[in-house]
């Protein structure tokens, strides 16, 4: 119970660098704390008291507990669109460093309305 | 039923194998990416016949052991049918568009394999049975609309799309945390099997936290009120034909068919009252909110975005009534929707190709110089606005007299009253740009080539016959199913699963 | 970038190809051991990535064409999509495992699990392009300009 509150406290971590952070960076890494803190809470999901990794191997007696490995198969996806998305955000925030020279989100306010 | 992975299979292919041969050979992206949406076009109209029945296809071959799916499935019903048509039907005429749009454009290659992937998303998110699989296309839908948002890297463009990368992204979490507790919740992740296995939880607080971050998460995507913030910036900094494909299709299948498929027929009854109302709050305050901030806009593309926003609300209330006479409003103002907003954006850009300038007070005159251009966008404005007997009137209607008949007396008056309002400033662009007299500058404005044309006028015509769907014969055909579909909220297990 | 000391190149030189052994054994035994496609394509790119990193990015910009790693890329993609086709081509589902219905092989062993290990391969060539095509477009092949 307690590893589920620590999750969602880092989910709300990310949330406040999201919010607060004026540097463009900073936004990012936000972003990418809240997706690694959702991860975390889909894989924790899985668990099941005593059992070991989902993996069969020779050797293996007939009868034994596994956790769950239908989220860890699901992370796994959920962790390359995550790394998908950074790659697209930081491009684009290179590219504006380049047009704007400064990373201030208070000063990359062409667009209003 | 092999039709099914088709319409995933066709766009992923020609998106890898684009980037490749266009170096070759420069008109390469060209025929190709206007081949690959011409026959996903025809393969969904193909698909009307089977739009009464529900067909499902489990990828693997994995069948469903002792009554329980174990793999994927992909479903196809009356909705999807519906929704499949709008898709494919307009890429199609975005991609012809978008032969003669490009030529300000630098890199033909790359925009084709985006929008190849983003059609593969779009198609793959109406025909998946699965929630996780919803959501994997559902983000390679997004991630190629982000990067198609910056596609002419001036500095507007990047700051659009950053700002919808931010918010889309923290969407897209909230997302993933809700399957993480609906997978808590039902122990799987197939929609059919869950929808049996929440009709016998009640509404629990697990349930309606599970809703309320789905309610969240999807409507920041579809662009309802609250949370609209990236859309006015994002729509306008596109380039016209992405803007047609993003108002006309991503936000309706990313966000409305979203909600639609999850509220309606997965959560069904353990959440419907309230949901109801949080319905019909969202889309009167999208509906009169997008129109009033709409008035005073001078951007032509930026008031043709907050009119997006209000029409979206238009369809989310027709939803909200609850009866079969409001969901059949709704989603046929989605189709006339897709279809005038996507004409609209097109007309846009052409004035954007022939004169290079948004700003209306700037313009003036121009459908003395460009006919199809001026009378396709005098159509839109009208159909937008429900003048009869243009498409828009018709679905207005019912939604209107779906409001009475189920006692929001007040709330149908908004509806009204907002309609008046659109037709005001649509009067407003069209008398500012298109007609008076024609500004010196513009002299020599020529009209824009042919597959720009071709486009508009078949939109044009579209959105002219589109009151016809109302004939009984096309009506059982195309638009009963998808009513039917919705209406049965948790019949849905019994249909993939039974069936 | 300027690159780095003689000593920070000479241990690349030595730690690089078995970076690039470990990668391509953890794709191979993405059926066996965890892992699998991605983690082993990350690690493939990493070893590519050391080495620009080691010698900098002025040699770099000699030594490394852009075109090879974008058509690596579509390359791999292209190989797995085809993979996955051939169950709907031979007349049974999308994504089927048609080489474990006609031979399963030994399990437990490297070939086993039929298109599983192909997939991986596809998947393992794939990533490591693209992550290593995003870096130097980053940090090597970046378009300076004044406006």
């Amino acid at each position: 119970m307690i590893v589920f509150i620590l999750a969602i406290l880092l989910f709300l971590i990310g949330l406040y660098g999201v919010l607060v952070k004026r540097n463009l960076i900073k936004i990012i890494i936000g972003l990418m704390i809240m997706e690694y803190a959702v991860n975390l809470f889909f894989t924790l999901v899985g668990f099941r008291e005593g059992g070991t990794a989902p993996i069969f191997s020779e050797g293996l007696s007939d009868n034994v507990f596994f956790v769950d490995p239908l989220p860890q198969a699901l992370v796994l996806t959920a962790i390359v669109i995550g790394l998908g998305t950074t790659a697209l955000m930081v491009s684009i925030a290179v590219r504006i460093y380049e047009k704007y020279d400064t990373l201030d989100v208070r000063k990359i306010r062409k667009l209003r309305g | 039923m092999s039709l099914l992975p088709l319409f995933v299979i066709v766009p992923l292919g020609a998106a890898f194998v684009t980037p490749i041969f266009s170096k070759f050979w420069k008109g390469f992206s060209d025929w190709w990416g206007n081949l690959a949406s011409a026959f996903l076009m025809v393969l969904s109209l193909w698909c009307l016949r089977f739009s009464t029945e529900t067909i499902v296809y489990y990828a693997g071959g994995w069948e469903p052991v002792d009554g329980i799916p174990v793999g994927i499935a992909m479903v196809m019903d009356g909705l999807t049918v519906l929704m499949l048509i709008i898709i494919n039907v307009i890429a199609f005429l975005v991609t012809l568009y978008s032969v003669n749009f490009l030529k300000n454009y630098t890199d033909r290659g790359k925009y084709y394999t985006l929008f190849l992937l983003m059609l593969a998303g779009l198609n793959g998110v109406v025909l998946s049975g699965d929630m996780f699989n919803l959501f994997v296309f559902l983000e390679i839908a997004a991630i190629a609309t982000y990067a198609l948002v910056a596609f002419g890297v001036e500095a507007e463009s990047l700051e659009a799309s950053f700002k919808y990368q931010v918010l889309g992204g923290a969407a897209s979490i909230t997302i993933l945390l809700g399957i993480a507790f609906f997978y808590h919740l039902t122990g799987t992740l197939n929609m059919a099997d869950a929808s049996r296995l929440f009709a016998d939880m009640g509404p629990s607080p697990a349930v309606i936290f599970t809703g309320i971050l789905f309610l969240v998460g999807f409507s920041l995507k579809a662009g309802l009120m609250p949370f609209h913030a990236w859309l006015p910036d994002a729509y306008p900094s596109a380039p016209a034909s992405i803007s047609a494909m993003l108002a006309g299709v991503g936000s309706k299948v990313l966000g409305v068919y979203a909600l639609i498929r999850i509220f309606f027929n997965v959560f069904g009854m353990t959440v419907m009252p309230s949901l109801l109302t949080i319905f019909l709050v969202l889309g009167t305050l999208s509906m009169a909110v997008g129109a009033f901030l709409a008035l005073g806009q001078k951007d032509f593309k930026r008031l043709l975005a907050y009119s997006s926003i209000s029409q979206i609300g238009y369809c989310i209330f027709a939803f909200g009534l609850g009866t079969p006479l409001g969901i059949l409003g709704g989603l046929f103002h989605l189709l006339n929707h897709s279809v005038f907003k996507s004409l609209l954006f097109f007309n846009s850009g052409a004035v954007v190709y022939a004169t290079g300038k948004r700003n209306l007070e700037s313009m003036g005159g121009l459908s003395q110089r460009m006919p199809v251009t001026g009378t396709t966008s005098l159509v839109g404005s009208l159909s937008v606005s429900g003048i009869p007997p243009l498409g828009g009137f018709w679905s207005k209607l019912i939604i209107i007299y779906a409001a009475v008949e189920s006692g929001h007396h007040i709330l149908a008056g908004v509806a009204i009253l907002v309609s008046i309002v659109t037709l005001g400033y649509y009067m407003k662009v069209q008398k500012l740009a298109f007609f008076g007299p024609l500004a010196a500058a513009y002299q020599k404005v020529k009209e824009v080539p042919a597959f720009m044309c071709i486009s508009m006028v078949v939109l044009a015509l579209l959105s002219l016959g589109l009151g016809l769907l109302l004939l009984p014969q096309l009506r059982e055909v195309i638009l009963d199913p998808a009513v039917k579909v919705v209406e049965q909220g948790m019949g849905y297990a019994e249909m993939v699963l039974g069936g | 970038m300027r690159g780095m000391t003689l000593i920070v190149k000479s241990i690349t030189q030595l730690m690089a190809p078995s970076i690039l052994l470990l990668g391509i054994y953890i794709v191979m035994h993405g059926h066996l051991t965890p892992g699998g496609g991605f983690a082993g394509g990350i690690l493939i790119a990493g070893c590519f990535v050391l080495i620009v990193l080691a010698y900098g990015s002025e040699e770099a910009k000699s030594e490394v064409r852009k075109w090879r790693a974008t058509f690596s890329e579509s390359f791999g993609i292209f190989l797995f999509w085809f993979l996955a086709l051939l169950g709907l081509i031979q007349g049974t589902y999308f994504f089927y495992n048609i080489i474990a219905k006609v031979n399963t092989g030994q399990p437990y062993h490297l070939f086993s699990a039929g298109i599983i290990p192909l997939c991986n391969i596809a998947i393992g060539i794939e990533v490591g392009a693209a992550l290593f095509a995003i870096f130097i477009t980053l940090v090597v092949f970046k378009v300076e300009e004044n406006l």
